[in-house]
């Protein structure tokens, strides 16, 4: 007898929690949302004559790895945020991020005879061209958004010019992606004003996780030689001191978090957070390394 | 067996009639994310734009979508995803508009085209889709779902949900 059978008089044609229950053949999947298949699929993904595959899926990865990483540490927020919208608004967040890591690490694949999920699981951490910006744990809810500000500020600046490249799929992965972004920066926005233009203790701790977030800013903005395109800190700085200025807060003067022998997380030498969250996000898969979900 | 003679709904009448997984009284066509539909040579291609790049959706639809294809008749069912241009709130229908309206889900407002601007201050007024009232006000950027905000009106106390517009 099929659920469908059981729940009779009951209308749930509609329900795609019953469709769940329902024999699916090879498609049997065990919850709502898995059985994931290629985010890519059907897509033309031939690399037009006159790109350089290869510095396009080191560029892909690059930045598939900034919101993979990044999306991980926003999810280990959820069910310790402050309020129920502010679990949802994280959440949702981190589920876009992990939409766009899970084409850019694709695209990526397609150039590299990889699939998505060996990329994200079984390489390690020097492998990794993520940020160092996305690594590190919060604090506390005011580096949360801090950090989300300049985050998102950054990468919409950049998958606005990405939207240009010859390569057809990056360039509509980023056409996706700018939407997103301009939501994550208004909402980390208005937290930081709210922060920062709030209390005398909600100010301080506003102001104290700026200062610590910005020694890793200046990474986003040094160049690259595997950069496609590039952002000017100067356009970063216009958002960013509109922000500052409305919520009452300082820009920071703070140096640089130093590099090591000129590498930082771009050439995959990253600080001692990566560690952490990787071992996190690929024990399962390591564990069982056949496993399909 | 069904012959292709018994027909009475053409490919792209079944597939835009696909219930939308978590809008249930939405379909795909309402949403503006069927994007084309092919027959050729007995089978159907299906062409999809997924809306948000996480939508967990997206799986269900697919699945959903071979499924009715396949008990309509068309037994060959091809899925492409077409990313460019993205999705936007714009393409839901008027009729969809209304549907989302009944079900007390506000309609998302018009995009603003041009560069992307930093919305510091309170976004204009949704109408509240119980009483009509524009006296609202956004309770959370985001919602159960990545495509809705929550919001509360302030004349009939009824908090609802909001369809983002992207």
């Amino acid at each position: 007898m099929s659920a469908r059978e059981k729940n009779q008089g009951l209308d749930v044609s509609d329900n795609p929690y019953d469709e769940l229950a329902d024999e699916h053949g090879a498609d049997a999947r065990w919850a709502f949302g898995t059985g994931f298949t290629d985010p890519l699929a059907g897509i033309d993904t031939t690399v037009p004559d006159g790109v350089d595959a290869t510095a396009l899926a080191a560029y892909c990865l690059a930045l598939g790895d900034d919101a993979l990483i990044y999306s991980h540490r926003l999810q280990q927020w959820i069910t310790r945020l402050p309020e129920l919208e502010e679990e949802t608004a994280i959440a949702n967040v981190a589920l876009d991020l992990l939409g766009q890591a899970r084409m850019l690490l694709a695209r990526a694949g397609t150039v590299l005879g990889r699939s998505e999920d060996e990329l994200a699981f079984f390489r390690d951490e020097v492998e990794f061209r993520n940020v160092r910006l996305v690594e590190r744990a919060d604090a506390d809810f005011a580096e949360l958004v801090g950090r989300l500000l300049i985050f998102a500020t950054w990468r919409l600046a950049l998958f606005e010019r990405l939207r240009e490249v010859p390569d057809p799929v990056l360039a509509a992965i980023a056409a996706k992606g700018v939407n997103e972004l301009a939501y994550h920066r208004d909402y980390a926005a208005q937290w930081v004003v709210r922060l920062g233009d709030g209390t005398e203790l909600s100010h301080a701790r506003m102001q104290a996780a700026l200062d610590t977030t910005w020694p890793l800013v200046d990474e986003l903005f040094e160049a690259h030689p595997m950069d496609l395109v590039t952002v000017a800190h100067g356009e970063f700085d216009v958002v960013l001191d509109t922000v500052l200025a409305t919520a009452g807060l300082s820009r920071p003067v703070i140096g640089a978090l130093a590099k090591v022998g000129g590498r930082a997380g771009r050439d995959g030498v990253h600080t001692e957070a990566l560690g952490y969250v990787l071992a996190e996000l690929q024990s399962v898969a390591r564990a069982h390394p056949e496993a399909t979900w | 067996m069904v012959s292709r003679g018994d027909m009475v709904s053409s490919a792209r009448e079944v597939a835009a009639a696909t219930p939308d997984p978590e809008l249930p009284l939405l379909t795909i066509g309402d949403l503006g994310i069927l994007r084309d539909v092919e027959e050729a040579d007995g089978g159907v291609i299906v062409t999809i734009t997924p809306t948000y790049s996480g939508c967990p959706a997206m799986r269900e639809i697919t699945a959903d979508l071979t499924g009715r294809l396949n008990a309509a008749g068309y037994p060959r069912v091809e899925l492409r995803t077409r990313l460019a241009p993205p999705w936007s709130s714009d393409w839901i229908t008027a009729d969809g508009r209304a549907k989302l309206a009944r079900a007390g889900i506000a309609p998302p407002g018009p995009r603003h085209g041009g560069p992307v601007l930093l919305t510091l201050g309170p976004r204009p007024a949704t109408r509240c889709p119980a009483c009509g009232a524009d006296d609202t006000v956004e309770l959370a950027h985001f919602g159960a779902t990545a495509c809705k905000a929550l919001h509360r009106c302030r004349a009939c106390a009824e908090p609802f949900e909001a369809m983002k517009a992207i």
